[in-house]
């Protein structure tokens, strides 16, 4: 697990306070999870996707992260229908480890209007917000 | 008492280093409301007495010799396995969550995995189950994990306990059941699957002894979108049998017994379970996997973690914790002791026997109920009277085959007898002896 | 440190082959019988091809196991703290009694007479365990304590059926066993957390906060995972009771409560016992159990069936039980596992409190030797277990992990690591009664003296451990890239 000081929160993208990331181009709003989930979790041994064509929904878990002793879901940060899945991460899951917010993004999902996208919190305040929370102990 | 090691000198050291008087110190935090009034009413034994004890109990059971299997088969056990599997490293450790002290454990759990998964033609299996029924609930509720339909067909000829135990496990869902009846030759119908089941189950040998069609099951159920899920009671049937992976069966499960454990009333077994790749992460119980450690060495570890309760919690496959890994040590053993050539000798030895005893109760007057082909077991309509005579036979050492009529009302009068390695022709030519 | 100081050393290493590289076309270990029948040929459509099987001799399995064996940490080998799991001796007399051949070889169908013995040794087993938790009726069936689990939720959820109203919710504190939420989970009832107190225990105020008529109950493990009895428990049934609610008490810490407390009194309405804890069978890397469950009379008529009656002076097995929650085993439960245990509980008898003080006294003689070394995050009276953590070590950058491998070098089993959850980087530990002083006494300078390797040299802890055939295998790598069957050399 990194100390707070070691933490990138990119500023392109706008985060929930269960540790997801969403960038939004056009109606297509982008998602991952930050460098927080990814250091907490540890090693990614397996990501469970959603299928393309789907419905996902903002706050509801469309898939989940598993390391080697914990399993975390992934929540949605906005609601829409997921359009393209990042097939890469089932032979390489290690990619959410090593680049969370560039080659170990999730999904895409397409969505109609901003209100969910408006509703995250920015980087600087939920680096603010990653700073109260106690160090989850990865083993 | 010799299992406590303490001295009174030693007991008076350590209460004065965790600072008490008496041991009832360290009980103060349990209520006067919550106490035992009384002391446990069971006089200790001495090591003799206790064995007295125990041999007069074994002595009241009279196990002869029985002409029955019907999901508990008597075997031969070679000598060296209960000698290997009775080493206090394997029988007194715990399950292996640390890997650099149970490699032993981890390595033949590893290999039990892969001799299961080729014996039945499969691509994974795990590391054991409580026993083949409880193998078989679990595989019907993964079934349904899978295709998400909370229906399930069962052949009628599936071992009626083992049905028993999957309603046990169904009831509190509310998962369904729908039987598939029986066809004239014994085997199970197919025509009338319904389209909204997540899976066909069929035993083969079936409870009747009768090899089913595996390839017609796989069929049957593949056409309406469902699983095949198929059971076995007698793992020794697949030293000669195809096995059902090669005829399509999607998740293979049952007990396996007859490798190297004796009967003891039944209990404990080893439950199987082995399915397709596709779905190995959700499938039940423990799963042990080959890595490599710092340094390079080839080593083995539980894995897959993430599906189990201790992680997953309430959303884990399954509740499963303790398995049965001592008895899937011992099926391993005898995997690796009949071997390939060996297992297939076995098992023919089996037919051959159970074929002679068929022959020798259809002189005796015993009418076949149905003709499919068998491996070791098979059901006779009996002569009149031999209800009463099944009696007379018990005395002399002999159990003569099941009274079906316990189990399925249509068969009343008919038994279901079984042969294996270990009934001998002298046995059997004794045995019906005692029949005719 | 001196050489001999602790157990562990360097020792003998064999390394052995997987078993299909030993393999040779030829060879066979197992005596096949003299063919005295005719030859009777299947139809060839039905056969397959020979198994994909080894072909070793005698000599190759023997070597193959017993080196095998020699890389397994076992009680009988040494101390063996695993918190929760109760690695006490397995006593030898209780394999001698199970070895007996009218038991061996007895067929699970044979007729009721020819059975008499084995009825009446599950009936006697029976008794004891009711005479030992002061509860109602038994059932041996349970072949584990999470099938036994089951069965005591299934009775809950068929005891509410027949009551005509299901409930949909179950009270779970968070110190409770692992299994019990996926138990739950299988009934349908969705777990709900309850607030600790600052003792680590659950109050009957919390109880009474959450405890609704759509709560089928509480699932408590008493004394709980902290290894803290709950002494409010008496309160909490009540409470419970009041609502129409059921207590289900998780048996595996009974090790703690023998001769002291009677189950009935506290209120728990169904508990499951582990033959294979408590009761002294051996584990055998992770099983055989058994998990019977002992209940209150209200739900005796959902407990399993068949059940062993006694009519006279015979015994028989009943399956007329119209409310009963059905079959979990193909047959009766692991009736090998019984036999063991009914060798233990007749062997013991009323000394099964003696066992009990002792498991308690040893565990807070490592707790008041550790104290001042090891963080104690709940400092508390507690009973036959005592949890640490790495709280001082990981200043050190050294985590509970390191501490658990480096025990391995000094000859020890770790304790058990990172459970309960609710302590970060738990070392749980649990003695049991069958270590002595002197074990105990090694135990604790083991741990001592790895307190002082953090300090003087965290890497020789870090990179633990040094003495066994394998050191830290890549898990990560393994779930990644899954091996789950081996290939042929």
């Amino acid at each position: 697990m990194k100390e707070f000081a070691e933490l990138n929160f990119d500023k392109e993208v706008s985060y929930t306070k269960t540790h997801e990331w969403a960038k939004k181009t056009g109606n297509i709003v982008r998602i991952g999870v930050d460098d927080y989930a990814q250091s907490a979790l540890g090693d990614i041994v397996y990501v469970e996707l959603p299928s393309v064509g789907g419905a996902v929904n903002a706050g509801a878990a469309f898939g989940s992260l598993e390391s080697t002793k914990a399993v975390s879901d992934l929540n949605s940060p906005v609601s829409g229908v997921v359009v393209k899945v990042n097939d890469a991460l089932s032979d390489n899951p290690e990619l959410i480890n090593s680049s969370p917010y560039g080659d170990g993004w999730i999904i895409d999902v397409e969505v109609k209007g901003d209100s969910d996208f408006d509703a995250l919190l920015k980087s600087d305040a939920y680096a603010e917000y990653v700073k109260t929370l106690e160090p989850i102990e990865a083993n | 008492m010799r299992y406590l090691s303490n001295t009174q000198e030693d007991l008076r050291e350590m209460k004065e280093a965790v600072g008490i008087k008496d041991v009832c110190e360290l009980f103060a935090s349990i209520p006067q409301n919550t106490r035992r009034a009384k002391e446990i009413a069971i006089e200790p034994r001495s090591e003799w007495a206790l064995m007295r004890e125990f041999s007069e109990l074994s002595d009241a059971n009279k196990p002869g010799v029985a002409f029955i299997g019907a999901g508990s088969y008597s075997h031969h056990v070679p000598a060296h396995i209960p000698y290997l599997y009775s080493r206090s490293e394997f029988q007194t450790s715990y399950t292996p969550y640390q890997p650099e002290v149970s490699q032993g454990t981890l390595q033949a759990i590893f290999e039990f995995q892969t001799m299961t998964a080729n014996l039945l033609g499969m691509d994974v299996a795990n590391a054991s189950m409580y026993d083949g029924a409880s193998a078989l609930a679990e595989s019907a509720l993964m079934a349904i994990r899978v295709k998400k339909k909370p229906k399930v067909a069962l052949s009628r000829l599936n071992h009626p306990h083992y049905v028993q135990v999957v309603d046990t496990y169904f009831k509190p869902s509310g998962f369904e059941t729908v039987e598939l009846g029986v066809l004239p030759d014994g085997r199970t119908d197919y025509s009338k699957v319904p389209d909204d089941v997540s899976a066909v189950i069929v035993q083969s040998p079936n409870f009747l002894g009768v090899i089913e069609d595996l390839g017609a099951a796989a069929k049957a159920a593949h056409d309406k979108g469902a699983l095949l899920v198929v059971s076995f009671t007698e793992a020794m049937a697949w030293g000669l049998l195809k096995n059902p992976g090669s005829q399509g069966a999607d998740i293979v499960c049952g007990e396996g017994k007859s490798f190297g454990l004796s009967q003891n009333m039944g209990g404990p077994g080893v439950g199987i379970f082995t399915c397709k790749m596709d779905f190995v992460r959700t499938t039940p119980g423990r799963l042990v996997g080959q890595t490599t450690d710092k340094n390079g060495n080839r080593s083995f570890v539980l894995t897959l973690a993430a599906r189990e309760q201790h992680i997953r919690r309430e959303k884990a496959v399954s509740n499963i914790c303790t398995n049965s890994g001592h008895c899937a040590l011992a099926a391993a053993m005898y995997m690796a002791t009949a071997g390939k050539t060996g297992l297939r000798g076995m098992a023919q030895l089996n037919h051959d026997h159970a074929a002679y005893l068929k022959a020798g109760l259809e002189k005796a007057g015993f009418r076949p109920l149905f003709n499919g082909p068998f491996f070791n077991e098979f059901a006779m309509t009996a002569p009149a009277g031999f209800d009463y005579k099944h009696e007379k036979i018990a005395q002399k050492g002999f159990i003569a085959g099941l009274d079906l009529g316990r189990y399925l009302t249509e068969h009343k009068g008919v038994f279901l007898f079984c042969a294996t390695e270990v009934h001998t022709k002298d046995v059997i030519d004794a045995f019906l002896k005692e029949v005719a | 440190m001196s050489e001999n100081k602790y157990p562990g050393t360097s020792g003998l290493a064999f390394k052995e082959a997987l078993l299909w590289e030993r393999s040779r076309a030829g060879r066979l270990a197992i005596s096949i019988p003299e063919q005295d029948v005719p030859k009777s040929d299947l139809d060839p459509n039905l056969v397959g091809d020979a198994p994909d099987l080894p072909e070793l001799s005698e000599v190759d399995v023997v070597r193959h196991y017993t080196r095998l064996s020699t890389w397994n940490y076992g009680v009988d080998t040494g101390t063996y703290p695993l918190g929760s799991c109760t690695m006490k001796y397995n006593p030898k007399v209780n394999e001698q009694a199970a070895a007996l051949p009218g038991f061996t070889e007895l067929h699970p169908l044979a007729p009721e007479s020819s059975i008499q013995g084995a009825l009446k040794l599950m009936y006697e087993l029976e008794r004891d365990l009711l005479e030992i938790t002061g509860m109602h009726a038994a059932s041996l069936q349970p072949s584990a304590g999470a099938q036994g689990e089951l069965t005591g939720i299934l009775m809950i959820h068929a005891y509410h059926a027949h009551k005509g109203k299901q409930r949909h919710k179950i009270i779970m504190p968070s110190t409770a066993h692992g299994t019990n939420p996926a138990s739950a989970a299988l009934c349908g009832y969705k777990p709900v957390p309850v607030e600790l107190s600052k003792d680590g225990i659950v109050t009957p105020d919390a109880i009474r906060a959450i405890m609704d008529d759509d709560t089928a109950g509480i699932m408590i493990t008493n004394p709980n995972t902290l290894g803290i009895f709950e002494s409010h428990i008496a309160e909490i049934a009540q409470i419970i009771h009041e609502k129409g609610g059921l207590v289900y008490g998780d048996g595996a810490n009974m090790n703690a409560l023998m001769g002291y407390v009677d189950i009935e009194k506290t209120g728990i309405d169904v508990m499951h016992l582990n033959m294979h804890k408590t009761f002294s069978t051996p584990h055998g890397g992770g099983g055989p159990g058994a998990g019977p469950v002992v209940a209150r009379d209200i739900l005796e008529p959902f407990l399993p069936v068949p059940r062993v009656k006694k009519d006279g002076d015979r015994y028989t097995l009943v399956s007329d039980a119209p409310l009963s929650v059905g079959r979990l085993h193909a047959f009766y439960g692991n009736f090998a596992i019984l036999v063991r245990a009914l060798a233990y509980t007749r062997t013991l008898g009323k000394d099964l409190k003696d066992v009990t003080e002792q498991a308690v006294l040893n565990a807070n003689y490592i707790k008041a030797n550790l104290k001042d070394v090891y963080n104690l995050p709940f400092p508390q009276p507690s009973m036959h277990e005592c949890i640490f953590n790495d709280g001082i070590q990981h200043r050190s950058g050294v985590t509970t992990m390191d501490i658990a491998k480096r025990l391995i070098d000094l000859g020890y089993h770790p304790p058990t690591v990172y459970f309960p959850l609710v302590v970060d980087g738990a070392i749980m530990i649990e003695p049991t009664e069958t270590e002595s002083k002197d074990d105990l006494d090694g135990f604790i300078d083991a741990m001592k003296t790895i307190a002082e390797e953090v300090k003087a040299n965290p890497d020789e802890v870090k990179n633990s451990p040094h003495n066994t055939t394998i050191s830290r295998p890549d898990e990560v790598q393994a779930a990644r890239k899954l091996i789950l069957k081996g290939q042929k050399a």
